[in-house]
């Protein structure tokens, strides 16, 4: 990675080379996952597809088809797809900053929120901090970049494989999604982050007890908040 | 294929994306001037870590759809399996994840469960 020159392929490879391994084959496996869930709800191949390149968001995905599946109104479909997907407000928020320096224009901002998911969230909060401004957003065009194609790829092999996967299979490509995310979360690094994870797997499940729909983002907004401020008055001690 | 339903089926995907992009587009709104070293960026980033950790601790402890089929204790032994693995070979991604699907996989094939 040449630090002088942020034209460099340099970053943009070395996204390519971190999101090839574990995050791609992770991605490729639940998206086959959604890919014959997706056939069984009855989509077709071309609107599978479509549906993980435009809403990008598997719970929202997963929304969408078990709505359509039961027949349900358009507006509830949408109404309950997007919900699923709130969380793309806090999560492009938190990430954002990271790359508005080297992304004078607007545009390229907007076109750089519709690629975010967990896994470049991830990369990018993680190394990111580390990398000159100007590095940052190659490494994250790379770092999609390779997300994208493997779960375009994964839906629709997926949807071509249905029916030819056993449920045991089928049940275990759906569990590697949260083996990896848990593990990719055990991985925080820095006391803020490492106590909000450690908050949000207690909260999570609670606030989703309490409200389905909004205890995603009661989690993010209460013990995250919680979290900063205690991390705030801790810093204010220790200097 | 262009039958009534196909339109239907493409306007659903169409708007789906599109609302959950109105999610992003205003995060980059609300966002546009906030600098790394800011207290905000902090705030920020404990919120998302803390609301993504709660995301799949969830999908562990309550899941939606195939994965309410296998049992909890399933669940939690492969995660268990995954954490300790990982720790136990200083932080190996691929090394955990083997473990904690190889685990949950065994438990459902031989594991006398109806799933």
């Amino acid at each position: 990675m040449s630090p002088t020159n942020g034209k460099s392929s340099g970053p943009i490879a070395q996204g390519m080379i971190d999101a090839t391994g574990m995050p791609a084959l992770v991605l490729f496996a639940s998206m086959v996952g959604y890919g014959s869930m997706a056939r069984e709800a009855g989509l077709t191949l071309w609107t599978a597809v479509a549906s993980t390149g435009l809403t990008w968001g598997l719970p929202g995905q997963i929304a969408m088809i078990e709505l359509y599946a039961l027949g349900a109104p358009v507006i509830a479909i949408v109404a309950a797809s997007s919900a699923a997907n709130a969380r793309f407000l806090p999560m492009v928020l938190s990430v954002m900053p990271l790359l508005n320096e080297a992304l004078p224009k607007k545009r390229w901002r907007y076109a750089a929120a519709q690629f975010m998911s967990l896994n470049p969230w991830a990369a990018l909060m993680r190394r990111g901090p580390n990398m000159i401004p100007a590095d940052r957003p190659p490494y994250y065009a790379g770092f999609a970049g390779i997300c994208v194609s493997a779960a375009l790829l994964g839906t629709g092999a997926g949807f071509v494989l249905a029916g030819a996967l056993s449920r045991d299979v089928t049940l275990t490509l759906v569990f590697l999604n949260p083996v990896f995310f848990t593990l990719v979360f055990a991985d925080a690094r820095g006391r803020a982050a490492i106590l909000a994870v450690l908050a949000g797997i207690v909260a999570g499940p609670l606030f989703h007890l309490l409200s389905p729909d909004w205890g995603l983002l009661l989690t993010g907004a209460v013990a995250g908040t919680g979290v900063y401020l205690a991390d705030r008055a801790l810093r204010g001690r220790h200097g | 294929m262009v039958d009534g339903l196909d339109w239907k089926l493409w306007g659903i995907v169409l708007l789906c994306g599109i609302t959950t992009y109105v999610w992003r587009a205003l995060a980059v709104v609300i966002g546009g001037r906030v600098s790394p070293e800011s207290e905000s960026f902090k705030l920020f980033s404990c919120i998302a870590y803390a609301m993504l950790a709660g995301l799949i601790s969830r999908m562990v402890i309550l899941p939606e759809g195939l994965l309410a089929e296998a049992p909890l204790s399933y669940r939690l032994i492969g995660i268990g399996a995954a954490v300790a693995v990982f720790f136990g070979l200083k932080r190996n991604l691929a090394g955990g994840v083997f473990a904690g699907v190889t685990v949950f996989a065994l438990l459902i094939v031989f594991a006398d469960t109806p799933v």
